[in-house]
């Protein structure tokens, strides 16, 4: 099946195809395999796919749906493939950007050198929404705040790659690199071998190293769970996965109780100790004796525990602080404060709304801007300036000039492109980005890749699963 | 094993009988049905009621619906999602159990489980059950004698295995009260009846069908179908497989294998409760049960399964934590050391 007769990148960038419509040498043992698939049997495959996805109930729940509806996320039979060198440059830069942020973090829940030095302002750190004081000068296990990152990463027009935000809370998304690439052995076996992609299963082994890695201290053979809001959670499959890949428990709140500030499950033959969490469950939510006190999610006791370095936490508490979108503006300072290094990943170009000049600039250029609210996910909270309505414009233009200090303006990035199969056009390029998997613990892995996520209503740039996004398997090929 | 994970298992295996059971007796009474030629509305009810009486829904039955008949009977207890023990209901409550241990089964069962909700939703389950009822249940006791399958031939013979099997069979034990309880109506109050006519006969085959057990039946007492021999088979075979006796001591084995204590002795409620009604079985006595009234004892099989089902809630599930935590666990080092002591002290 000839992939891209009439294809066309039009004025992107395309990840597969140059301006003048070559493929780009990285895709091209793609290609030519894939040329021999007919349209009948590349149907075929689409549906098996769906259906196994379906059967085995890889599913993300959506909310507000009285039903229980479950839906798949859908998936892109063409993957997009990066090519050696450029994935160690992502690789270093991704290193670079968690080991600074990290540094960030137990800085500003120390000395706050950052601070006192003039680099970021303190009323930014203190004002975000998830900076937790209580933990101040507090000691989190082996100094590392943030353990898990997902961070995500776009494309502009000439193909550099920006960071567009980090995801140092509860980052998911993980277990669909896995499954996805399970799906692609299954309906394209022959394909790996010969084209030489990068396996990603270690993620698992991994991150259960890194939970390991931070037991408190003396504790031989640690337990570790995964601590889940529940079945409800649009991320429920993903939790249960990744607990059965590592082969630990997957607890709820009502699954643990503390004792003298020992944190325990119950289990059918009593009280058994709990090490680790790998928690999937927002700050506010862990413990209603100290954060919110209608959370039936939590766990009374835990943050005692926690305090008297009893279990250990991954996420750390308070590293929201780390992607507060007006933080993400100074990490360019962070990464050369601690590391006196240039950032190998720039930035998106971003204005801050609580600073009079950056405001005064996107006021006046709203209908050309990206607006997002600084603690907001999801593409939730977000104003996409050049489609937006007068009424959104001006109800955002309320909303900046009630709350600066939560407003921060992008110009609009196009994203690139991928060539993507859609229902009625055959195929046709897709807007994505790139969400790769952070591991910091004894050292850092990165999986290789991520998760593409791809937009695939036409035109769009939103790539978020609840709003019509789908994925495609991501291949780092050998060298 | 955490509590709640015991838990989801219990109840994912005994939604799993529940469906089986459901649509065994439908299946078996839409069939009979046939058979009978020229039924007035009366007649009908008189068919329907007990069933609809034999889950304890008749309430709520007839808020839904205005008369007993083959249509509203199967329409509730199949895809009526507002109907708890609806088979659609009794599948999805399965499925959703086996979400929240999702990590504790292996996939072929969750795949299985998963294929029979998506289906029993779908438009083509509708289809099915328009252009053939028998082959629509067909369908779902395939399902299930796949899940129990994959059941045995997937899953580590483990503290989850146990739970699996114990909500099996309190399921399957209390569902075969309630089959042979369904034509109680005809039976005199006590005493053993002897005369049948053919119309009892035939719904008395319909009872054997209803638990699959027609041919174990024939192969003891022939073709003369009477309640004497079916209920005790039903009740006191230590062969058949559905048999409540056959029943209780798979859960009593189930039990002594969750808390390694032999047959003979115990050491927390749910043993003592299984134990006692296991013995109370094996010396049981037919004529004795009809001389006492059948219904009655059927009444007392389901209370004395349903407090062992609630004994293991309280020992291995629920466990009321309040004590501070080092007394919790010298009592524990003390169940272990002296059991009885401990259950008199519960019971105080």
């Amino acid at each position: 099946m000839s992939l891209l007769n009439n294809y066309a990148p039009e004025d992107f960038f395309d990840e597969m195809v140059t301006p003048d419509s070559k493929t780009r040498t990285h895709y091209q043992r793609f290609v030519d395999r894939f040329s021999t698939v007919d349209t009948q049997e590349f149907d075929a495959k689409r549906r098996a796919v769906d259906l196994a996805f379906l059967r085995q109930g890889i599913t993300f729940n959506v909310y507000g749906d009285s039903q229980g509806t479950e839906r798949i996320f859908p998936f892109d039979l063409i993957p997009r493939i990066i090519p050696a060198s450029e994935w160690e440059h992502l690789e270093r830069g991704l290193e670079q950007r968690i080991t600074a942020l990290n540094l960030f973090l137990h800085d500003v829940y120390h000395e706050q050198r950052i601070m006192k030095d003039g680099v970021v302002p303190p009323f930014y750190v203190l004002s975000a929404k998830h900076f937790r004081r209580e933990f101040v000068n507090f000691e989190v296990p082996k100094d590392i705040y943030v353990h898990i990152c997902g961070t995500d990463l776009i494309r502009d027009n000439d193909g550099t790659y920006l960071v567009l935000e980090d995801n140092c809370r509860s980052p998911s998304g993980v277990s669909y690199v896995l499954e996805n690439r399970r799906a692609m052995k299954r309906t394209f076996p022959g394909l790996f071998e010969s084209i030489g992609v990068r396996p990603v299963d270690d993620y698992s082994t991994n991150l259960l190293k890194t939970m390991q890695y931070i037991a408190p201290s003396g504790v031989v053979d640690p337990t570790v769970v995964l601590l889940t809001p529940g079945s409800a959670n649009s991320a429920y499959f993903e939790h249960t996965y990744l607990a059965r890949q590592m082969g630990i428990e997957i607890v709820e709140g009502r699954d643990l109780v503390v004792r003298d500030s020992h944190v325990f499950m119950r289990t059918t033959r009593g009280l058994e100790p709990v090490h680790v969490i790998y928690r999937r469950i927002d700050d506010d939510f862990l413990d209603p004796t100290v954060f919110r006190k209608d959370s039936v999610l939590g766990v009374p006791g835990l943050i005692n525990a926690y305090r008297e370095g009893n279990v250990s936490l991954a996420n750390s508490i308070g590293t929201g602080v780390a992607d507060d979108k007006v933080v993400y503006y100074f990490v360019p300072r962070i990464i050369k404060y601690y590391l006196d290094q240039e950032p190998i990943l720039p930035n998106v170009p971003t204005y801050l709304a609580s600073e009079d000049q950056d405001k005064k600039y996107i006021l006046e250029h709203l209908g050309e801007l990206v607006v997002k609210a600084a603690n907001e996910s999801g593409g939730y909270g977000m104003l996409m300036g050049p489609r937006a309505s007068k009424e959104e414009i001006d109800k955002f233009r309320k909303l900046i000039e009630a709350d600066p200090r939560n407003y921060i303006a992008q110009p609009m990035i196009s994203l690139s492109r991928h060539p993507t199969w859609c229902e009625e056009a055959g195929f046709e390029g897709r807007h994505v980005d790139l969400r790769p998997f952070i591991l910091y613990g004894e050292r850092t892995t990165i999986v290789p890749g991520g998760l593409t996520r791809v937009a695939l209503t036409k035109g769009s740039l939103v790539v978020n699963s609840s709003q019509g996004g789908g994925s495609k398997d991501t291949w780092v090929l050998y060298d | 094993m955490l509590s709640r994970v015991a838990n989801s298992l219990y109840w994912l295996s005994r939604y799993i009988e529940r469906a089986d059971n459901v649509a065994r007796i439908l299946d078996v009474n839409l069939q009979l049905l046939l058979d009978f030629r020229r039924l007035d509305d009366e007649h009908l009810a008189r068919h329907w009621t007990p069933i609809i009486q034999s889950t304890g829904d008749e309430e709520d039955f007839f808020e839904l619906y205005d008369e007993a008949n083959g249509r509203t009977v199967t329409d509730y207890f199949v895809f009526n999602r507002k109907n708890p023990n609806s088979i659609i209901s009794s599948i999805a409550q399965a499925r959703e159990n086996a979400r929240m241990v999702r990590d504790q089964i292996t996939i072929e069962m969750w795949e299985e489980i998963n294929r029979i909700h998506l289906l029993i939703r779908s438009d083509r389950a509708v289809d099915m059950w328009d252009s053939s009822p028998a082959e629509f249940f067909h369908e779902i006791r395939a399902s299930s004698c796949d899940l129990q399958g994959l059941i045995d031939s997937t899953i580590p013979r483990n503290e989850g295995w146990h739970f699996l099997q114990a909500g099996k069979y309190i399921e399957r034990a209390d569902k075969t009260t309630r089959i042979l309880d369904l034509r109680h109506e005809t039976l005199p109050e006590r005493g053993v009846p002897i005369v049948v006519n053919q119309t009892d006969a035939l719904e008395w085959s319909a009872v054997l069908r209803s638990c699959s057990a027609w041919d174990a039946y024939r192969h003891i007492h022939g073709v003369d179908v009477g309640p004497r021999w079916v209920s005790e088979l039903l009740l006191l075979s230590p062969e058949f497989p559905r048999s409540v006796r056959f029943c209780v001591a798979q859960l009593d084995s189930v039990l002594r294998a969750l808390s390694g204590v032999p047959p003979g002795r115990f050491w927390n409620d749910a043993e003592k409760r299984s134990g006692r009604l296991l013995a109370e079985l094996q010396f049981g006595d037919i004529e004795e049960i009809f001389k006492n009234g059948l219904h009655e004892y059927l009444d007392h099989l389901q209370l004395q399964l349903n407090e062992v089902g609630e004994s293991l809630f309280s020992i291995y599930i629920y466990h009321p934590f309040h004590e501070g935590f080092s007394d919790q666990q010298q009592q524990q080092q003390q169940k272990r050391r002296q059991p009885r002591q401990l259950v008199q002290q519960q019971q105080q």
